[in-house]
């Protein structure tokens, strides 16, 4: 996503030159955002115009003012640690057990023959629909919630982990073991930073999925959480509390993918494509 | 042949032990069929499931919603995202927009559908519609930007028009991405698909998963839910196969 991201940004205009350098960073920054305040401004008159009622589209400023009293009362608050904590209890469980799986998978033939058709069968499976079967054996609470996000978000993590690990250099590997590394040493000081840029773009893949799972199991099951709150207020045809769920959960995931995206180039410092030119 | 028939059983065999496994600890009674019902019993409730019509009727609506949805974002994803790289106001308006819609978790986008317009078809497929146009909009785009810039000037100075150039150097070079994208917005309209349907709706296969556990019986939960595995598998392999098709001519 780092390197969509890049292209996108750094088309929106010309490069500053070095003079006023930082004070036209900052304008083309700012101009770069212009249709989507632009698009919030339409929404904010649209609504008002009459031509739709408050109940299909309420007005932005009436979804703000509900959006700051839910943060007043504390339910806001709430909602976003619940999903959150959720989210990313689910997705830590799948990158751990996902990257070592996909170490295994890569380095034992024995791993490799049972697992490798079980990933490859289940990857492009819709998984959500396993969730009534899931909810039957652990019940309707946390754990089901954060089990269902771990087992949609690991797929891509092993995937990822194994494509990398294959793709080291096989000469580093022997020069390693010529000078007689240990397998272990092996793993952590040659194979898992060689494959890291590879493991990142998987767990990049993995996070949207926890937090668009994470959002189907409460609105599926309640108990707290944005999804919850918005399949309430679906249900009591409060559409301010609906529209006020799209924007809070916009805003997480947005922060969550660029959080990725830098600590992407924190850990790649080191890395070739920490060179090129990157405006996230 | 025969060798080949061998590899691809020793290939599969994993899943082959995982069915005996399955059946084996319910039938002797390791595990309560209250929370596991034998594999056997689910095949034999898949079987009176296909043969009451239960399955087709519930079936042919999902995939009547996804294939709409699904076609619409391929169509006008695949419009904004060439016009995009290919006309610069347009990609100065849609990129922003572009990158907030991104990130933002598809499944939000249910409860919003559902007001709009309420539990039925229309409803699935307008969320399937906007849940899948970012991957493919990033697709389009990606791929028609990576056109190769020689091989747009060449076609110019022969002197084709630039609504040629569009035809045949950019739209065919921004085929593999774009193929891509779609294959990611089909992998999204199962999920969006069967979710929304176990939250909201009264007809299709998650409504049908979630109707069948709710009434205990368990055999025919579990014979759903493969299905709709199964066809997002399926799905996805002829999917690959028809891209690597359509991708021949790139050596």
């Amino acid at each position: 996503m780092a390197r969509v991201d890049d292209i996108l940004l750094s088309q929106t205009g010309p490069r500053p030159s070095r003079a006023s350098a930082v004070m036209r960073a900052g304008l083309w920054h700012v101009a770069a955002w212009t249709p989507v305040i632009v698009l919030l401004i339409a929404w904010e008159l649209f609504a008002r115009s009459g031509l739709v009622t408050p109940f299909s589209l309420p007005t932005l400023s009436s979804v703000l003012e509900r959006i700051l009293d839910d943060a007043m009362s504390g339910e806001l608050l709430l909602n976003l640690a619940v999903t959150l904590w959720r989210a990313l209890a689910g997705f830590v469980i799948a990158a751990v057990l996902g990257i070592l799986l996909g170490v295994a998978i890569a380095r034992s033939a024995w791993t490799r023959w049972f697992f490798d058709p079980i990933i490859s069968v289940g990857f492009p499976m819709p998984k959500i629909a396993f969730l009534p079967m899931f909810i039957l054996w652990l019940g309707f609470f946390d754990l089901s919630k954060i089990t269902m996000i771990a087992f949609n978000t690991i797929f891509p993590v092993v995937t990822a982990t194994v494509i990398g690990i294959q793709g080291v250099d096989r000469e580093i590997i022997w020069s390693a073991r010529n000078l007689g590394t240990s397998e272990r040493r092996l793993l952590w000081d040659i194979l898992l930073p060689a494959s890291l840029p590879a493991i990142l773009t998987g767990l990049q893949v993995a996070l949207p999925i926890a937090l668009i799972v994470g959002i189907l199991t409460e609105m599926a099951m309640g108990g707290y959480g944005i999804g919850a709150a918005m399949q309430g207020a679906s249900r009591f045809a409060d559409s301010r509390g609906v529209f006020a769920g799209i924007l809070e959960i916009a805003a997480v995931g947005y922060v969550l993918v660029k959080g990725m995206a830098i600590l992407r180039r924190r850990l790649l410092v080191w890395h070739q494509e920490a060179l090129e030119p990157t405006t996230v | 042949m025969i060798t080949t028939i061998g590899t691809r059983l020793w290939h599969y065999l994993p899943l082959v032990i995982l069915a005996i496994v399955w059946e084996a600890v319910v039938k002797f009674g390791l595990v309560s069929t209250a929370v596991l019902p034998a594999l056997s019993d689910v095949l034999l409730a898949w079987w009176r499931l296909l043969e009451g019509g239960d399955l087709w009727v519930n079936g042919a609506a999902s995939l009547y919603r996804g294939g709409v949805g699904l076609l619409l974002a391929i169509l006008v994803g695949g419009v904004i995202g060439v016009a995009m790289a290919w006309w610069k106001p347009a990609r100065a308006a849609m990129s922003p927009i572009v990158e907030i819609f991104y990130p933002l978790p598809k499944s939000a986008l249910i409860p919003v559908t559902a007001l709009w317009l309420g539990f039925g078809d229309m409803s699935k497929i307008l969320l399937i519609f906007l849940g899948c146009m970012p991957p493919v909009v990033l697709g389009a785009f990606n791929g028609a930007r990576g056109s190769e810039r020689t091989l747009v000037w060449s076609a110019r100075s022969l002197g084709a028009s630039r609504l040629r150039v569009l035809w045949d150097v950019v739209i065919p070079s921004a085929m593999p991405e774009l193929l891509n994208g779609i294959r990611t917005a089909m992998a999204l309209a199962f999920v969006l698909l069967v979710s929304s349907e176990l939250i909201v709706a009264r007809q299709g296969f998650g409504y049908l998963i979630g109707f069948l556990g709710d009434g205990g019986n368990y055999e025919g939960m579990f014979a759903v839910t493969l299905t709709v595995a199964l066809i997002g598998f399926a799905a996805d392999r002829l999917y690959q196969m028809a891209q690597n098709r359509a991708l021949r001519w790139r050596e």
